[in-house]
């Protein structure tokens, strides 16, 4: 039955958007034109309880209506009849801090791996009832019972990707990329190269071409990091998250590390960007769905979950955001160039190669901090010259008063 | 005229509570550590970012020296207008500082880029391109654009005080212009200048968007380190209050001294 | 001739500094319109970014929020600040001194610490509710604090906080230059201090109040910085641009500047002429 209603999906996506069919199968729920849920799940019983839900995910990551898109959000509140407030972050530190200071309460958050690990440790998530989730059974074996949460206790994967370069095919040549993860410590590409704005990513690159494990494991690790980031640094024009959609698509520069999702987004902006995955290895990241230890409506919380892993909606999430979708059901319904895409669907044998962000101690953790704020607070060539021109502002302004206060002394006395 | 203390103790209570107890609390987490108890170690940390002060400092000294050249001409000009003139001026001064400011900076990123209109129009003349964005210049830039009609308000103010006869009254008496501008002009708008370069530095030296936004998050000032240690990546509450009481002190110091002529020169004005 | 050279000089200094100014807002206003979504080359005229803008909620509800928040923080803010100011006025010269002092710290201090040391505040009373809620020794009569503070409440709280400095040192020297005798008159005419001051002092000092209503509005409108560190999941319009220009830019944030500029614009240009046709009628009256 599932095969039949996902060949009729992909009929209908494939008529584009025609004329609806106002059936849907006798055991799905349809939304809207594109949204059908399945009807054995009770999804109404909020409905008229007033019920509102904080949602806090990364910018641009879900199907949000805009460009056309299928608007996912509001089709959860029409049918569940539940409010949706949704905020987003854009590193996974700033979410932690938001959280941890209890400066809010969300209802479903969307950490990656390592910050995941790190909050259910602290006890910061609540275990999920998975009975509330049964399309927990739609996801893909290959995403559960990693590292970070074992058993999935904790979390639902919502998207899968891995950190590769993004290049811009006018201003790089393709020899290079041979060099892999080095290519971004190369001075040709001096103030063209987009980094990461967050320490954990830039990190792993940096021990990675140290030839050692993206996951630091002692705070010589750290150290040594460190100095290859601050050597990576005149090269760098700046330290972004979201802003390298503009910048690369504008041109603005020519090499950005990123994820595979945002890459697939940027080439189908500008076709003349490319993305490629380093042969020796890089990251996978999963973001995945969670209920806040704060949270008061768990129960409303999970039916979110849930809808987001529902066939329909994860595909149309997929085809936003360009990520690897977690339920299994979606790579077939894809379009071909996405299902057949060496960056949404990867060599089994580089994700063999490649490592998930660990979670690490809180003294590593400490220690990334102290060595990121440094190092971007590193200035190579201001150094010397700053203190010494200061001085002499201070100097200037002392003078001045002095000179300002002898002239106002000679006045009086000319009275 | 009317002895009603009592109206004051809503208020009293809200200082108290919302202004005072915040700034002790902020001043309790710079001098301990995360388990509670006293310590230096905040404040010394500091030291190491010595780099993030200097620049501050110095990217909010530049914004306000320049916005101090530039304003001071205008200020002149426009106290020298007839009335109906000065009015329109004047609004014309304000009505960009209306505009929120994380629109107005937004709208020099895309003057700025490398594929920028600033880097266009040069490469219709065959110049550039240069790379703008991302430069200690550009914050600098940036500063100045949204602080500078708190440099030209006050200055201005100071200046429809001056009569024109005053002016007149030194040439006269043989001083050229570079003489009445030293001679009249500055110390009689002293005032001014110490109120609009206060209300250009405080802000300068603070701002986290700006350098966030045209500095590329490579030329971090103390407001984005402070913002990382609350909001960011580090999340160190005790350091982050440990550097806004540093940042606190520098700015009063500053105020004291800007004010400090200020009272002098106000006896010498009214 | 040399007065000429001076004023052409003069004219082309102003006409630089005031396109330093405007330039910008120009080109986000032109690029408003603009068929693509670069934001460097103009490829033809549309006005789906307005209308896109017009569906966008979280837009729309983060303007609203900021509407609401700015006029019931600048109504609660002149209360407490008229009330204050006159309650002040009948201190001694030294306490005033000290309370003027306290007040000008918000005003003075970079946003950036009223933000954060409000935030710590806010931070440290949700540790201490939840501490007492969630230990078995208190008591159950003291468990009443809510733990989830962060939100619409501490937000205003924040707001307030930074616009009563405002209304105080508009209301508080007009106090002072009011005329004693006005007051004393309206008394010996058989007010009572309650009429006299509704009837005689209030009117007085309106325009001060009025002028600090709107003073306290548009500040708060206008807060990023405070906002961005009490506001939990709540997003107020500066706080809703700066997080659409964290992600990809969307043109709409160009039609959203020019729309606040041209609406600003009719403000300023509605209550001068108001203003110049109060002050005309006054002059007939003369």
């Amino acid at each position: 039955m599932k095969k039949v209603i996902s060949l009729l999906l992909t009929l209908v996506l494939a008529a584009g958007s025609l004329a609806l069919p106002t059936f849907a199968a006798e055991d799905k729920i349809q939304v809207n034109e594109d949204i059908s849920v399945s009807a054995d799940y009770d999804w109404t019983r909020f409905k008229g309880q007033n019920v509102s839900l904080n949602i806090y995910n990364w910018g641009l990551y879900i199907s949000d209506g805009s460009d056309e898109s299928v608007d996912v959000i509001s089709a959860f509140e029409e049918l569940t009849g539940i409010k949706v407030n949704y905020t987003t972050f854009d590193t996974n530190e700033s979410m932690y801090a938001k959280l941890k200071s209890g400066g809010a309460s969300y209802d479903v958050i969307f950490p990656s791996d390592y910050m995941l690990g790190k909050m259910a440790n602290e006890g910061m998530l609540l275990p999920l009832n998975k009975e509330n989730i049964p399309n927990l059974a739609g996801i893909s074996e290959l995403y559960l019972d990693k590292e970070y949460d074992p058993g999935n206790v904790y979390s639902v994967p919502y998207m899968w990707c891995m950190v590769g370069i993004t290049y811009n095919k006018d201003m790089v040549d393709e020899a290079d990329l041979e060099q892999g993860w080095n290519l971004l410590w190369d001075p040709r590409y001096t103030g063209q190269i987009l980094q990461f704005n967050n320490s954990r990513d830039c990190f792993a690159m940096a021990l990675k071409t140290l030839g050692r494990s993206m996951n630091p494991t002692s705070t010589q690790d750290i150290d040594d990091a460190l100095v290859k980031l601050q050597e990576q640094k005149p090269l760098v024009q700046a330290y972004v998250m979201d802003e390298v959609f503009d910048k690369m698509e504008g041109g603005e520069a020519a090499l950005a590390p990123y994820y595979t999702g945002d890459g697939l987004t940027m080439i189908a902006e500008n076709p003349s960007l490319g993305m490629f995955l380093p042969e020796e290895g890089t990251l996978q990241c999963v973001d995945a769905m969670c209920i806040p230890a704060s949270s008061q409506n768990q129960e409303a919380a999970e039916m979110f979950i849930n809808y987001m892993c529902e066939v329909d909606v994860a595909l149309q999430n997929a085809l936003f955001v360009q990520y690897t979708s977690p339920v299994e059901a979606v790579r077939e319904l894809l379009p071909a160039e996405l299902r057949d895409s060496e960056l949404m669907y990867p060599d089994p044998a580089l994700i063999e190669r490649s490592e998930y962000p660990s979670v690490i101690s809180d003294e590593l953790n400490s220690a990334m901090d102290m060595a990121w704020s440094q190092m971007k607070s590193f200035d190579d060539t201001g150094n010397q010259w700053l203190v010494p021109v200061f001085l002499l502002v201070a100097i200037a302004m002392t003078v001045f008063n002095v000179w300002r206060r002898r002239a106002r002394k000679k006045r009086r006395q000319m009275y | 005229m009317i002895k009603n203390r009592k109206l004051a103790a809503p208020y009293l209570v809200w200082m108290v509570v919302f202004i005072l107890v915040p700034l002790a609390i902020v001043t309790y987490f710079a001098f301990t550590d995360k388990a509670g108890n006293f310590t230096l170690e905040n404040l010394m940390i500091i030291g190491q970012y010595s780099t993030v002060f200097v620049r501050s400092l110095l990217l909010a000294a530049e914004a306000t020296v320049i916005c101090l050249v530039l304003s001071f001409p205008v200020s002149y000009f426009l106290s020298r207008q007839r009335a109906a003139k000065q009015k329109i001026f004047l609004m014309l001064v304000m009505l960009p500082m209306w505009m929120n400011f994380l629109l107005r900076t937004y709208a020099w990123m895309s003057l700025l880029e490398n594929n920028g209109i600033i880097n266009r129009i040069l490469g219709f003349f065959g110049i550039g391109p240069f790379q703008m964005i991302y430069t200690s210049g550009a914050v600098v830039l940036g500063m100045v654009y949204n602080f500078l009609p708190y440099m030209i308000l006050p200055l201005y103010t100071a200046m429809t005080k001056i009569d024109n006869s005053v002016i007149e009254a030194a040439q006269d008496l043989g001083a050229g212009m570079f003489k009445t501008l030293t001679k009249v002009l500055i110390p009689l708008s002293a005032p001014g200048i110490a109120t609009g370069i206060t209300m250009v530095f405080v802000p300068s030296v603070s701002t986290f968007i700006i350098s966030r936004m045209l500095g590329g998050g490579s030329n971090m000032l103390i407001g984005d380190l402070i913002e990382l240690q609350f909001l960011g990546n580090s999340y160190n509450y005790n350091l982050g209050s440990a550097l806004s009481l540093v940042l606190m002190v520098i700015v009063l110091l500053c105020m004291s001294f800007t004010n400090g002529f200020d009272d002098e020169d106000m006896e010498g004005v009214v | 001739m040399k007065k000429q050279h001076l004023a052409a000089l003069q004219k082309v200094y102003l006409c630089l500094i005031f396109s330093f100014l405007y330039v910008p807002i120009a080109v986000m206003m032109v690029f408003s319109f603009n068929e693509s979504k670069s934001r460097t080359l103009f490829t033809g005229f549309t006005l789906k970014w307005y209308k896109s803008l017009l569906h966008n909620e979280m837009i729309l509800e983060a303007l609203w929020l900021s509407l609401v928040v700015a006029f019931l923080a600048a109504t609660v803010a002149t209360i407490l600040g008229v009330m204050a100011s006159i309650g002040i006025s009948g201190m001694k010269k030294r306490t005033q001194g000290v309370i003027n002092t306290v007040s000008y710290l918000p005003v003075v201090n970079p946003e950036i610490i009223t933000g954060v040391s409000l935030m710590m505040l806010f931070v440290v009373y949700v540790n201490v509710a939840h501490w007492l809620n969630s230990n078995p020794e208190v008591p159950g009569f003291l468990k009443f604090l809510p733990e989830n503070i962060f939100g619409f409440g501490t937000l205003l709280i924040a707001h307030i906080t930074f616009c009563v400095p405002y209304v105080i040192f508009n209301v508080a020297p007009k106090l002072r230059r009011m005329d004693v005798r006005m007051y004393e008159a309206a008394l010996d005419l058989g007010c009572n201090p309650r009429q006299a001051f509704f009837k005689v002092v209030l009117p007085e000092l309106m325009p001060a109040i009025l002028s600090a209503f709107l003073i306290s509005l548009t500040y708060s409108i206008d807060d990023f910085i405070i906002s961005y560190f009490s506001c939990g999941t709540l997003q107020t319009l500066p706080i809703a641009i700066y997080s659409m220009t964290r992600k990809k830019v969307s043109p709409e944030i160009n039609a959203l500047s020019t729309i606040m500029f041209v609406a600003i614009l009719c403000i300023i240009l509605v209550s001068n002429a108001l203003e110049s046709r109060s002050y005309r009628k006054k002059r007939v009256k003369e």
